[in-house]
């Protein structure tokens, strides 16, 4: 895994490129389960403990990485209303407006998309999930109040059946 | 598709707590389990029993690092299928084929597939879309994500 001459290693980009690349390969399933995982991870990869967690600092510094964490089963944990929430903002407000849905703590993510019109005009979205549809349909509410007259039309997409869930996968 | 509430897998407290705890990342130290370990009050064995069993019963789909796709020069999109209900299922199996497709969800809408594609490359999303219209005979519509206002998905056991 490691080709550089001792001396070089430190310092070289390429090296550090491989190596997360490497890194990447190694957890798309998933983080070792054992105490030590960067040591597993480094045993793996003939490199050591302290050069791979070194990696993942680097990697979630630049935001390559979000964190090192678990995803849970919306349904598992009771999670059975998913709304993706829809919004048509006026172009002048979009900005302020995503930026007043994604600070509400129950938004998990808001993003300005493009419309598709005629059979789409919304051009913000922000997922909420809850316990059942009538927590949506409250906190729904509480965003149209908060958008006021910015807000053209809005709609919730519940989701009804998951057809496909593999997650990413990074190829070599 | 939702699992009914008798089969909803049992949690107990130090479960919930450590559900939560690992939403919010582990910290980068040697032995990371057993610092979550001692945050909690449970033995690093504890942890990583738990951690197992909560990944064997699929309560967590997931456990390790988040990637941002684009941030590692990958190229994500979401997309969307008004499919006509009574050829619902054969369009599913059509697009689910593509390995491309990571997340497709059923929707109540007109709009009633949305599925995400990720890639290597620009160039291999275009080819996928291209694809997925030649395969199922209808156009994609595509949300390519124009700005981020937040990503953190936490969701309390």
């Amino acid at each position: 895994m490691n080709p550089q001459p001792p001396e070089a290693a430190d310092a070289d980009p390429a090296a550090d490129a491989a190596l997360e690349r490497a890194l990447i390969l190694a957890t798309q399933a998933g983080l070792p389960l054992t105490p030590r995982p960067f040591a597993t991870l480094a045993e793996q990869l003939g490199s050591d403990a302290d050069t791979v967690r070194a990696g993942f600092a680097a990697m979630q510094a630049r935001g390559a990485i979000r964190r090192i964490g678990a995803l849970p089963d919306h349904y598992a944990l009771g999670y059975v209303a998913n709304g993706m929430t829809v919004w048509d903002i006026d172009d002048a407000q979009l900005r302020d407006c995503g930026r007043r849905l994604g600070a509400l703590g129950f938004v998990s993510h808001c993003y300005h998309r493009p419309r598709s019109l005629p059979a789409w005009p919304y051009n913000l979205f922000a997922m909420v999930h809850a316990h059942d549809r009538a927590e949506v349909e409250a906190r729904r509410a509480e965003m149209r109040a908060l958008l006021g007259s910015a807000c053209r039309a809005d709609a919730v997409l519940y989701s009804t059946r998951i057809l496909k869930k593999t997650g990413l996968r990074i190829g070599a | 598709m939702s699992r009914p509430a008798a089969t909803r897998p049992a949690l107990d407290a130090a479960d919930r707590a450590l559900i939560n705890r690992l939403q919010r990342g582990l910290p980068l130290v040697d032995a990371p389990y057993a610092a979550v370990g001692a945050e909690l009050g449970l033995s690093e064995a504890e942890v990583l029993q738990r951690l197992q069993s909560l990944l064997d019963r699929r309560v967590l789909t997931r456990f390790g690092p988040l990637f941002h796709a684009e941030r590692l020069g990958g190229a994500l999109l979401l997309a969307a299928l008004a499919v006509p209900q009574a050829d619902f299922e054969r369009i599913a199996a059509l697009v689910n084929a593509f390995p491309e497709v990571a997340h497709n969800y059923e929707r109540e809408h007109a709009l009633n597939m949305w599925f995400v594609l990720a890639t290597a490359t620009p160039a291999a999303l275009e080819a996928a879309i291209l694809g997925i219209e030649a395969a199922t005979g209808l156009p994609v519509h595509r949300f390519p994500k124009l700005e981020e206002f937040y990503v953190g998905l936490y969701l309390p056991a």
